[in-house]
């Protein structure tokens, strides 16, 4: 009897020790992680924080390390980031409206919706076989500002979707329903109600896609983007280069002070990643705190 | 009040029925066409891609016999004497996912476990959106940590290693992809209904014991969910692998070794000045079918564990 209580004792003493190490073991990892994040962003500040003041953002690339800027790649991102938005706005918002509020069910929503899902999946880098494919070469559009704003808005596509169709689904019905009672037709109550009532979701749902965007390098090499620009683009059928392109192609060279221009580009980059998200973030909190339905 | 009694999918079907079939006018009925055709173009990517690929690789499966494709160990489609075999860039790309996911999984489970059991809702609250965004830090820019940082680092220990390796590359993927798997994880493990939990601890189970026989097997469909989306995100990504795997195509199964991934490999001929047309731009092509059916044959089985497991 005294036996089995004590070894009944020892276990229980013993289960709650390994659920202590558990508990220490997750949140050492949860510290761990974020610490080898903050130190991989502070190698970025200590190598490229000296190289960032104003010639860095009015200077074009060039041979010299010490005199390259990042002019062309900021104004190039800049372009890139509104083509892309006003497609991806026009087009995403859309498809979420048909597929929230006039899609009938059947097997043809429902294969479009497995598509999204399949589609949010896919390599970034198939995007850019794509646009090299169709955009490029069969319809001639060319390494320009055009085609990479058009191949950043297809795979940002189903960011967009998702958020929308969710900011539109979490709207309460008596909206709908007043509306309707009033007379107005489902386009009427679309347009003056459900869409102003979830623009906070759908602008926080475009501005992180636009975040996603931002960041991607791959696509845009298959296109052919250029690394090395002397000039601003004048027209939507100008050659370009991006922020994250720049960054690649001074890291993929072997010289030290070239990975100094890389970390600085990278700062820019990070910090407008940042921003974008942080912009999201203070818009659903804003938005949480207004409107009590 | 009265009205609640009917409930909502209800009261939609009813609603539909009356407003869809008539609109008002012309405009409308423009609108409802252009927002179905916006919906439908997701279709069109997707069959795009499969077009393109297919029809781009097709010449090349003209001059090179499948059972070559798919036994050869050489890739070295530029050479004037060419091999084509997708194994050794089928096998950087397994290796480098292999090394992520097999730190990124256990990592990210234990600190989703972590951050949903164990933290004070207060710090959670302001730990979850910094994790959110460390999740959207461009790729581009854990090449260079790859690079420069990861690989010197691992060089302290192993000072044989060389400047590019599978190793590195994976490692640094696993950074990449740890945000996102902490973060979709800890959103299951949080939708576990907190009864669940209290009946765990009121039965003497340990906080562990509930994490790991109560917890984790309810939200597994949306942890699963997680690891899955991390996987396809390590198979498809570019630029870490790119700057930091080395561009040589090696048949190997040491991580401590250079080799090319099929999208390192990608971007290497897109630097390039292929001509278009040419056997070696028709190789992206080629390269690019097989990472898609990879992804396809993924993405499926991720569909089929979603709707086995479906949550309680």
């Amino acid at each position: 009897m005294n036996l089995s209580t004590n070894s009944l004792g020892s276990s229980v003493k013993f289960r709650h020790f390994l659920s202590f190490i558990f508990k220490i073991l997750s949140l050492l990892g949860l510290l761990l992680g974020l610490i080898v994040l903050l130190v991989l962003i502070g190698d970025l500040i200590r190598r490229g924080g000296d190289r960032l003041s104003i010639d860095f953002f009015t200077n074009f690339a060039s041979r010299k390390a010490d005199r390259a800027g990042i002019l062309a790649a900021w104004v190039g991102t800049l372009w890139v980031m509104l083509i892309t938005a006003v497609l991806t706005i026009v087009v995403g918002v859309s498809a979420a409206i048909y597929l929230e509020e006039y899609a009938p069910k059947n097997r043809a929503t429902r294969l479009i919706e497995l598509n999204i899902l399949n589609l949010a999946a896919m390599p970034s880098i198939l995007y850019g076989l794509l646009a090299l494919g169709l955009f490029v070469h069969q319809m001639k559009l060319g390494s320009s500002l055009l085609t990479a704003g058009m191949t950043l808005s297809l795979l940002v596509l189903p960011v967009v979707i998702v958020a929308s169709r969710e900011a539109l689904r979490s709207l309460p019905f008596t909206l709908k329903e007043a509306s309707y009672a009033l007379g107005a037709t489902q386009f009427q109550t679309l347009v003056y109600h459900q869409i102003p009532a979830a623009l906070s979701g759908i602008m926080t749902g475009v501005i992180l896609a636009l975040s996603r965007a931002i960041g991607e390098t791959a696509p845009l090499i298959t296109i052919g983007a250029l690394t090395y620009i002397a000039f601003l683009p004048q027209s939507l059928m100008d050659s370009f280069t991006v922020l994250p392109i720049q960054l690649f192609n001074w890291l993929s060279r072997p010289q030290e002070e070239f990975h100094a221009n890389a970390a600085a580009a990278g700062l820019v980059l990070l910090f407008l990643t940042f921003l974008l998200n942080g912009v999201a973030i203070l818009i659903r909190i804003k938005a949480r705190k207004n409107i009590k339905w | 009040m009265s009205g609640e009694i009917i409930t909502q999918p209800a009261r939609r079907a009813v609603f539909l029925k009356k407003s869809t079939k008539k609109p008002r006018n012309i405009v409308e009925r423009l609108f409802e066409f252009w927002f179905a055709l916006c919906a439908f173009l997701s279709v069109f990517i997707t069959a795009g891609i499969i077009l393109i690929l297919i029809s781009e690789s097709w010449p090349f499966f003209q001059q090179v016999s499948l059972a070559e494709f798919l036994t050869s160990r050489d890739w070295s489609p530029l050479f004037s004497d060419p091999h084509f075999g997708i194994q050794p860039l089928l096998m950087g790309t397994l290796l480098s996912t292999f090394i992520a996911c097999g730190i990124a999984v256990p990592m990210g489970i234990l600190i989703a476990c972590g951050l949903s059991e164990f933290v004070p809702p207060h710090i959670r609250q302001f730990l979850k959106p910094i994790i959110e965004i460390l999740a959207g830090i461009p790729s581009v820019i854990f090449g260079y940590f790859a690079l420069l940082v990861v690989t010197p680092a691992i060089q302290v220990l192993f000072p044989e290693l060389p400047g590019f390796s599978l190793l590195s590359a994976g490692i640094t993927m696993s950074f990449m992809i740890l945000p996102l798997i902490v973060s979709l994880s800890e959103d299951a493990l949080q939708s576990v209904p907190r009864t669940l939990r209290e009946a765990s601890y009121a039965l003497g189970a340990t906080p562990l014991e509930t994490v790991w026989k109560v917890v984790l097997p309810s939200a597994s469909s949306g942890v699963m969910a997680a690891c899955i989306l991390g996987v396809s995100r390590a198979i498809g990504e570019t630029m870490v692998v790119a700057l930091a795997a080395g561009q040589q195509p090696n048949w190997t199964l040491n991580p401590a070794e250079p080799a090319a991934t099929m999208t390192a490999y990608m971007v290497q001929v897109a630097l390039g000045d292929l001509p278009h047309g040419s056997l070696g731009y028709q190789t992206v092509f080629v390269v690019g079918l097989t990472l898609l059916l990879m992804t396809l044959v993924f993405n499926y089985l991720a569909l089929r564990v979603r709707n086995k497991m479906r949550p309680l």
